[in-house]
């Protein structure tokens, strides 16, 4: 029966499914950090000519689903299904770039990390035989996200050095059962973890155990030496999460000496004065279906380990003094030796 | 609370060994830095306040009370004209409590509400929403000035 599932956490594809395709869009911030060459679209200014950064992140999310579709060749009603997140309250970002799309929808939350999990459960809807193709996706707007979790944006205040920067981005891949391209080999899937962090500007410490645990896990339950993947890449710790993460690992015998970085590490540069770098389900959507994809495709990745960290606070349980719950998920992206 | 009654992590580590590692790699804010930008943000308003107040005493002939009102009413205009423009969040980034704490403080937790709600429309949007920040200072500002009030009215 249960074959297909490896130690505690982990699943691994009998039939890996393909990335056909990627395609993302970020906001002007992003356009002008380190990895501008990697996105399809940097727009000119947070609003794109909406009247609402609301509307203007589920276009934007729109636009990376039509991308992606697009760039794999196929017809829009060949696509099984949607699945997309963001972190607005009832993820209308999704909802409205779904509706716009007419195609048959999941709604995921998983806050940061929505990304990696949108695609984790994309590969098992297609290597379970559910779906021939899936557009997996996730955005996030800086303002949108602001309003809701923190101050109006043009109220003055002092943001903490290890506050992380929304990032403005929404990025979509295509799975297939078919096709060339980057493999979806395996995926872990977190538990939520908690280890007291009550400071809701200090999501990197707040989420760095549970990405911990998810790597731990994911290196225990399929027995890979620590030096497995080209990349270890975590979306999104930010700076001091990530050397919060590689301490408790390095504590927990794990010591990954091959590349171990963090979507919001690579996608701003220190000048730009995010303090901790970026966050939100669009930085890992952007650094993944840009940079990263890129570098496998043009073969200087051959596997690379995508954990997905979200925090899952609300401003409410915030306020009524409740620590931060956070989660990881981990997808394994590998590039076959034929291609 | 969470429940500790759960498979444990897998990770080793307990909560007071991460709070520690916390602590160490955690950065510090740069008190010094901060108190010094804040003497200087909150120290330039206060003098631009003052220049204004001497102003209308010199130039317009207003008393002193009413020169001070004026020159409050200014400093209001300008926190909100800047707020408008998008710099004063700038500002205060900079100063920190020395951009909060004087009257154009005042003034951008005011008008950046009316700003970012207005999507919502006029009632539920910038009605409902404009003393979300503004509302926590006047209703314990108001509350403090009773309690001294009647504490004064007693010793009297």
């Amino acid at each position: 029966m249960n074959n297909k599932k490896a130690g505690n956490q982990t699943v691994v594809f009998q039939s890996p499914p393909v990335i056909l395709s990627k395609y993302n869009i970020v906001g002007p911030k992003e356009g002008q950090g380190p990895l501008k060459d990697s996105f399809d679209v940097i727009l000119k200014d947070t609003y794109d000519g909406e009247k609402s950064w609301e509307k203007t992140e589920a276009k934007m999310l729109e636009t990376a689903m039509r991308g992606a579709v697009s760039k794999a060749n196929v017809p829009l009603d060949a696509v099984d299904y949607i699945l997309a997140g963001d972190l607005l309250n009832q993820i209308i970002s999704s909802n409205f770039a779904a509706r716009q799309i007419g195609l048959p929808f999941i709604g995921l939350y998983g806050a940061c990390s929505t990304m990696a999990l949108s695609t984790a459960l994309g590969a098992m809807l297609v290597d379970g035989g559910y779906a021939s193709k899936v557009l997996c996706s996730a955005s996030s707007h800086h303002d949108t996200a602001e309003r809701q979790y923190r101050l109006p944006t043009e109220q003055g205040n002092q943001r903490a050095m290890y506050a992380q920067w929304t990032v403005t981005g929404a990025g979509s891949i295509m799975l297939s059962d078919t096709g060339v391209g980057p493999k979806v080999t395996s995926a872990t899937i977190g538990r939520v973890i908690d280890f007291g962090e009550t400071d809701a500007n200090n999501m990197g410490a707040a989420m760095a155990p549970a990405v911990a645990d998810t790597i731990l896990n994911h290196f225990r339950d399929l027995n890979r030496p620590p030096d497995y993947y080209d990349l270890v890449a975590t979306g999104d710790l930010g700076m001091i999460g990530l050397q919060l993460a590689i301490e408790i690992l390095k504590r927990s015998n794990l010591n990954i000496t091959n590349d171990f970085t963090d979507c919001g590490v690579m996608i701003y540069s220190p000048s730009q004065d995010t303090h901790a770098g970026g966050s939100g389900c669009g930085c890992s959507a952007a650094v993944l279906t840009g940079n990263i994809l890129d570098r496998m495709l043009s073969g200087n990745l051959k596997r690379v380990l995508l954990v997905g960290s979200g925090c899952l606070h609300s401003p409410a349980s915030s306020l009524q003094g409740e620590s931060m719950p956070a989660i990881g998920h981990a997808v394994s992206i590998e590039v076959s030796k034929a291609v | 609370m969470p429940n500790d009654n759960i498979r444990p992590p897998t990770i080793n580590l307990t909560k007071e060994d991460y709070n520690n590692i916390k602590q160490v790699i955690s950065p510090k804010p740069k008190v010094i830095k901060n108190l010094i930008f804040a003497f200087l943000v909150g120290g330039f308003i206060c003098s631009l306040g003052q220049m204004i107040i001497n102003f209308y005493m010199i130039y317009l002939d207003l008393p002193k009370m009413k020169a001070q009102t004026a020159g409050t009413a200014t400093l209001i205009f300008i926190g909100a004209l800047l707020t408008g423009l998008g710099v004063y969040d700038e500002i205060v980034k900079i100063g920190g409590a020395g951009g909060i704490v004087p009257v154009t403080g005042f003034a951008n937790s005011m008008v950046s509400p009316a700003l970012e709600f207005k999507r919502e429309g006029n009632v539920f949007g910038v009605g409902g929403k404009l003393f979300t920040i503004a509302g926590p200072i006047l209703l314990y500002g108001i509350f403090s000035s009773i309690v001294v009030g009647i504490i004064y009215l007693i010793s009297s």
